[in-house]
């Protein structure tokens, strides 16, 4: 276990600098970058005085690299547009973010597992069938489409402000009232979100079920006489949701870049409105941290779910 | 029986695939959507691009099946064209990525050793960026065309194709036809592409099919945010933009767009998942 934590680490490692070195590569070496913007004459002084201050264009290039990753590291990096620290402004906005996908990813894991096993239950059946195209229409859907169609509904219908963290109106309301009225606002644009996701969870878990309950012990379980509620949710669901805790680190990718399109729908302040925002500024300090933070911390994710795994499923010896 | 091993395989596949109702009914859709991209020109009963602002933002009607926009334009044209854009854009962007990823798969599995870990340290890097982000970005750092578009796009998707083609390159190069092959002096190019690839690429053809499902709405996506294919040339995602603004007015804008994506996306994840069913031996008897 030492050993192949050891080797892991040094993987995790070697994969933070290729993250490291790409992303320094796509924003000083890619045509258009901010670089090329230097020698037009039309940018403005300042704005060429601020980038040499973030890139250090004088010095040689590979000393570019590394002066780069330090600022990145102690936070001093400043945004293009006012000035102000990369990490403060991304930190002002961070726990919106946080708390849309942690609804959204509650949302997901509380309907897709039952949901799963239902259909895992009568496989081809006509309700599993119905479940089947529901999943495709949900992976197919564009998710702002829908958006958009949802808030044209509950305009229309309930005539109910449906935008930003909360309503702009919100005096002589209640405090139960200002509650629900944060909640309504942060449902919507959770449940939009999660439709990806419960469609291809719930598929996940209907074909690792199917796997699972072929096994000799759900017969056995089942022939002793085990009601089909406890076979099913206890026996083999936690058997078939092991695979599930490798797929956690890949949820993070995907859900920042819902966030980008959600939020700007929604007109969330989270970090996602935050990155689509910089880069219509051409805001790239913000732009760049967004993307290496993310890219970190699905790589974190990404082990922690292998250690998770390790723990979880004692078949597995790491070697 | 006649014909050689290919059609017997062929018509193997199609035998398995045809159970499949749903996959059935999306390869019609594609079918369909094929050839009205295609024949758009002599389909699309007005000009896409002629505006004429007294008709503008009219509801559907018998002269214009799906209404028209803010300039006055024919909305039906102008989805007939964006047929193309889409379908091209998904088409060329999985071009790129499955070459890519079949070529840095099959190197990583046939040398194996530093080459392979060299290559899957890269895959790694790629697979913890979030795509639609960094697509995002450097779409925006190059300048939305619909070129730009493609083959960023395909920079960024390779990562899946290139990861299962070495796991069956890595299998595959043990089996006794490399070996032999080896033995007879067969250069190692030849091997690759003659001898191991077409083996490997059942599951190639599976991954393209729902691969072009994301590019579409990949391209959606960009547009929504104003980076996708630019105005005035019609993709679908780009109309459905433009008619946002007119969601209160004209729902026509909204809905008819989006239902094209909906349904083209749709169409392929069903084709895909039934060729992953007919394709692979073991899924074979599941139904």
């Amino acid at each position: 276990m030492t050993r192949f934590l050891f080797k892991r680490l040094l993987q995790l490692f070697m994969t933070l600098i290729g993250i490291s070195i790409l992303s320094w590569i796509i924003i000083t070496q890619a045509p258009g970058s901010p670089i090329a913007l230097t020698m037009d004459p039309k940018v403005s002084p300042k704005i060429i005085e601020q980038m040499e201050k973030n890139y250090d264009l004088d010095k040689p290039i590979y000393q570019q690299y590394f002066l780069w990753l330090k600022k990145l590291l102690t936070g001093k990096l400043y945004s293009f547009k006012d000035g102000r620290p990369v990490l403060e402004k991304i930190g002002e906005r961070i726990w919106n973010t946080l708390l849309l996908n942690l609804v959204a990813t509650l949302i997901i894991f509380s309907l897709a597992i039952p949901l799963g096993v239902f259909s895992a239950r009568r496989p081809y059946s006509f309700l599993d069938n119905l479940g089947t195209f529901g999943a495709y229409l949900g992976l197919s859907i564009p998710g702002f489409w829908l958006a958009y169609l949802v808030i044209l509904a509950t305009v229309k219908l309930f005539g109910y402000p449906v935008l930003g963290l909360r309503s702009f109106v919100i005096e002589g309301l209640s405090p139960p009232e200002i509650v629900l009225d944060r909640i309504w606002h942060l449902m919507l644009p959770a449940s939009i979100m999660a439709i990806h996701g419960i469609a291809g969870l719930s598929r996940y878990t209907r074909s690792s079920m199917l796997e699972v309950i072929r096994q000799d012990y759900i017969r056995t379980a089942k022939s002793k006489g085990l009601p089909e509620e406890i076979v099913y949710y206890k026996h083999a669901l936690r058997n078939a949701l092991l695979p599930i805790i490798t797929l956690f680190g890949f949820l993070i990718p995907g859900l920042i870049g819902g966030s980008i399109i959600m939020e700007s729908v929604f007109a969330w302040p989270g970090i996602g409105r935050l990155a689509y925002q910089a880069v219509l500024a051409r805001d790239y300090p913000v732009v760049m941290t967004i993307l290496t933070i993310s890219a970190v911390l699905t790589l974190i994710g990404n082990f922690i779910a292998d250690l998770l795994y390790g723990v979880a499923d004692p078949r597995i010896r790491y070697q | 029986m006649k014909g050689n091993g290919t059609t017997s395989q062929i018509r193997l596949v199609w035998k398995y695939f045809k159970r499949n109702r749903l996959a059935v009914g999306g390869l019609t859709i594609l079918i369909a959507i094929f050839f009205v991209a295609g024949t758009a020109p002599l389909l699309a009963p007005y000009d896409p691009g002629k505006t004429e602002v007294s008709l503008k933002l009219k509801p559907p009607s018998l002269k214009h099946f799906l209404g028209t926009d803010q300039l006055g334009r024919d909305v039906f044209s102008r989805m007939l064209y964006g047929s193309r854009i889409s379908l091209s854009v998904g088409f060329v962007a999985v071009g790129i990525s499955i070459f890519i990823g079949i070529l840095v798969g099959a190197i990583a599995g046939y040398y194996g050793r530093w080459v392979d870990s060299l290559l899957m340290r890269l895959v790694d890097v790629m697979f913890c960026f979030p795509t639609f982000f960094l697509i995002l970005t450097v779409v925006a750092l190059l300048g939305p065309s619909i070129f730009n578009i493609m083959v960023v796009i395909g920079l960024t998707s390779w990562m899946g194709t290139a990861r299962f083609v070495r796991a069956e390159f890595l299998s595959l190069r043990e089996r006794d036809f490399v070996q032999a092959a080896k033995a007879l002096g067969v250069n190692d190019r030849r091997i690759i592409f003659r001898h191991i690839l077409p083996n490997a690429l059942a599951p190639v053809f599976v991954s393209a099919t729902l691969d072009v499902a994301t590019a579409i709405l990949v391209e959606a996506g960009l547009s929504f945010l104003g980076f996708g294919v630019q105005p005035p040339a019609p993709s679908w995602g780009n109309i459905l933009t433009e008619g946002r603004t007119y969601i209160f007015d004209a729902w026509w804008l909204t809905v008819f767009p989006g239902l094209a994506i909906l349904l083209t996306v749709l169409s392929f994840n069903l084709v895909g998942e039934g060729l992953r069913d007919s394709l692979d031996p073991r899924l074979r008897g599941r139904r």
